[in-house]
């Protein structure tokens, strides 16, 4: 559920919300830091539930030593009022048999706060993309039907490659088509969820491996970007701009602590 | 991603199976179911009163029997209480102790002062468990122990030694917090973790360990005993989970965290959590700290394993 961090409830009605699903190199999660980070979001609540595993940290935007030491726990929600758009992080994963539970819990908040549209960030595993996904572009869009029809002339306006069908089980040549987001994680309930309750919801995400994902995250923040364009670029140079991401504070000793310097 | 855990918390990959404990048969629901069904992982179950445990042991089914995973009893007797614990008593200050050295520092500098009365215990079984026998623990070896103290009964304390799992940390916050926010309550946590879990750009071989960390929800306003936690480090288990429920209803909550390379039950780790005896919470409950020391190094004795390698 929804708990605010102020006194009153906040008006998400007319707002975008984007959220990432804990998946393959946790892409969508650190682009959410990277948007939240860049763009100073506040934080607003929390989305308290048993879902998800427990975690405390202090705060991962910090900037400055007063705003160091706000506690942050695993599912935040944070605003940016003058682009109605809301942002929630999820920063454990989900216990075992709560997956659902939770994309329930959240559709069902989605739906009565009002929220104009639902954007999930999210990545799936490289390794499984067939021979034509392997020429293309990393990156895919999912829309559900009701979002299909609202945004149809945006997305065709930004050349991008839906994510295509592929045989439900791989091994059977003679199986059905369907979509598989291997390494999503909830993307895929998620999304057909939003199918069946007719939520205006898109899923944008890359294929990815395991390994630094923040050069995918960049990458995943800066697709999202060239549909809300949320931040402009900065340098007045032509060729090639490049957008001024502003990398949270928690992202540094991503690969653990110090080498001891006897090791060398 | 080389190890699961990072500053961001739980950086594994969504969609592969985790290598966690997987569903099981409960238990908790008795032996005879447990011995009823097949063991995973390769390890078989005898057909008897007793599981035989192997190094996976037997597995809980959450499915199968939800309520029975934490429960708690009234004091020294065999019911559940039919409410929160701290509905029942209510509560100006909850100080928890997480895990052996935290208890052992409780035991020894709280404890022996005043007199401190059982209120109720939690019993909940996990792979961790040591016991396999669920149904007949006795109180003894009951993991999560609750005190009052008779003299301000609202001053409560948990010893908690077993390990909670995750899927049993939010069962156990309802079990005692309640889902109604307790306000003009105090929480204090005192935990330990491995020093190779602490994140900084020198090496963790050559930090002066053990010593102490703290995190503190946004309600908290006394001064803490210690510096503060740094990102990118984060901390997991049921002392997070305590501390989100405070953050989350706005109660004042501390964690004092002790970073050791000595896991087991050590002097020198129980004893670093002495500058948390300055705290408003533990100030005047701590009254013979001399005897303390003393008491905390019989402790220490009684569980160490005589060495007779040289005689």
């Amino acid at each position: 559920m929804f708990v605010p961090c102020g006194e009153s409830d906040p008006d998400f009605s007319g707002c975008t919300l984007v959220l990432p699903a804990v998946s393959v190199g946790n892409v969508g999660q650190l682009a959410i830091d990277l948007i939240i980070s860049t763009l100073n979001m506040s934080k607003i609540g929390y989305f308290y539930t048993d879902c998800l595993v427990p975690m405390v940290g202090n705060n991962p935007y910090a900037t400055a030593e007063e705003n160091s030491t706000e506690l942050s726990i695993n599912t935040e929600v944070y605003s940016l009022p003058s682009r109605k758009l809301v942002a929630l992080q999820l920063r454990s994963i989900f216990i075992k048999y709560k997956s659902n539970s939770f994309c329930e819990k959240l559709l069902s908040w989605v739906k009565s706060s009002s929220f104009t549209r639902v954007i999930v960030l999210s990545s799936s595993h490289s390794y499984q993309r067939n021979d034509l996904q392997l020429r293309s572009t990393p990156f895919r869009y999912l829309l559900t039907p009701c979002m299909q029809k609202s945004v149809e002339n945006k997305i065709k306006s930004l050349n991008w490659q839906e994510m295509e069908k592929t045989p439900c089980i791989p091994e059977m040549s003679d199986s059905d088509y369907c979509v598989r987001i291997p390494g999503g994680g909830i993307t895929r309930a998620l999304y057909e969820e939003g199918c069946s309750k007719e939520i205006y919801m898109a899923v944008l995400l890359k294929f990815v491996s395991e390994g630094d994902n923040v050069p995918d995250a960049l990458g995943l923040a800066e697709y999202l970007n060239e549909w809300l364009q949320l931040i402009k670029p900065q340098s007045k140079d032509p060729a090639p701009p490049t957008l001024p991401w502003k990398i949270p504070s928690s992202w540094k000793l991503l690969f653990g602590s110090g080498l001891p310097p006897a090791l060398f | 991603m080389p190890d699961g855990r990072r500053g961001r918390g739980g950086r594994r990959g969504g969609g592969e199976a985790r290598d966690a404990r997987g569903s099981c048969v409960a238990a908790a629901a008795g032996a005879e179911e447990v011995a009823a069904c097949a063991g995973g992982r390769g390890h078989s179950v005898l057909v008897s009163s007793h599981v035989k445990v192997k190094a996976g042991g037997p597995r809980r089914d959450p499915h199968l029997h939800p309520g029975l995973e934490v429960r708690l009893l009234r004091r020294q007797t065999k019911t559940t209480l039919e409410v929160s614990l701290l509905e029942k008593y209510p509560c100006s200050q909850f100080i928890i102790a997480v895990g052996n050295n935290a208890v052992a520092f409780l035991s020894a500098f709280v404890m022996n002062s005043g007199v401190w009365e059982e209120v109720g215990c939690a019993k909940l079984w996990n792979e961790w468990c040591r016991t396999t026998d669920t149904l007949h623990m006795s109180p003894s070896e009951a993991h999560c122990v609750f005190y009052h103290l008779k003299s301000t009964p609202s001053v409560i304390l948990c010893q908690c030694s077993c390990y909670v799992a995750e899927d049993q940390q939010y069962q156990w916050l309802d079990k005692v917090f309640g889902s109604c926010p307790r306000k003009n309550m105090q929480v204090t946590v005192l935990t330990c973790r491995h020093v190779t879990d602490y994140k900084t750009s020198e090496s963790t071989g050559s930090l002066p360990s053990p010593f102490l960390k703290a995190l503190k929800t946004q309600n908290f306003r006394d001064p803490v005993c210690c510096s503060l936690l740094e990102q990118p480090n984060i901390v997991h288990d049921l002392p997070a989970a305590v501390l989100s429920h405070c953050q989350v209803w706005r109660l004042p909550a501390v964690l004092y965290l002790c970073y050791t390379d000595v896991m087991k039950l050590d002097l020198l780790t129980a004893a670093a959590f002495q500058p948390v005896l300055a705290s408003r919470s533990l100030k005047g409950l701590a009254k013979n700290i001399p005897q303390s020391t003393e008491i905390l190094k019989r402790l220490m004795t009684l569980n160490e394993v005589q060495s007779n390698i040289y005689t």
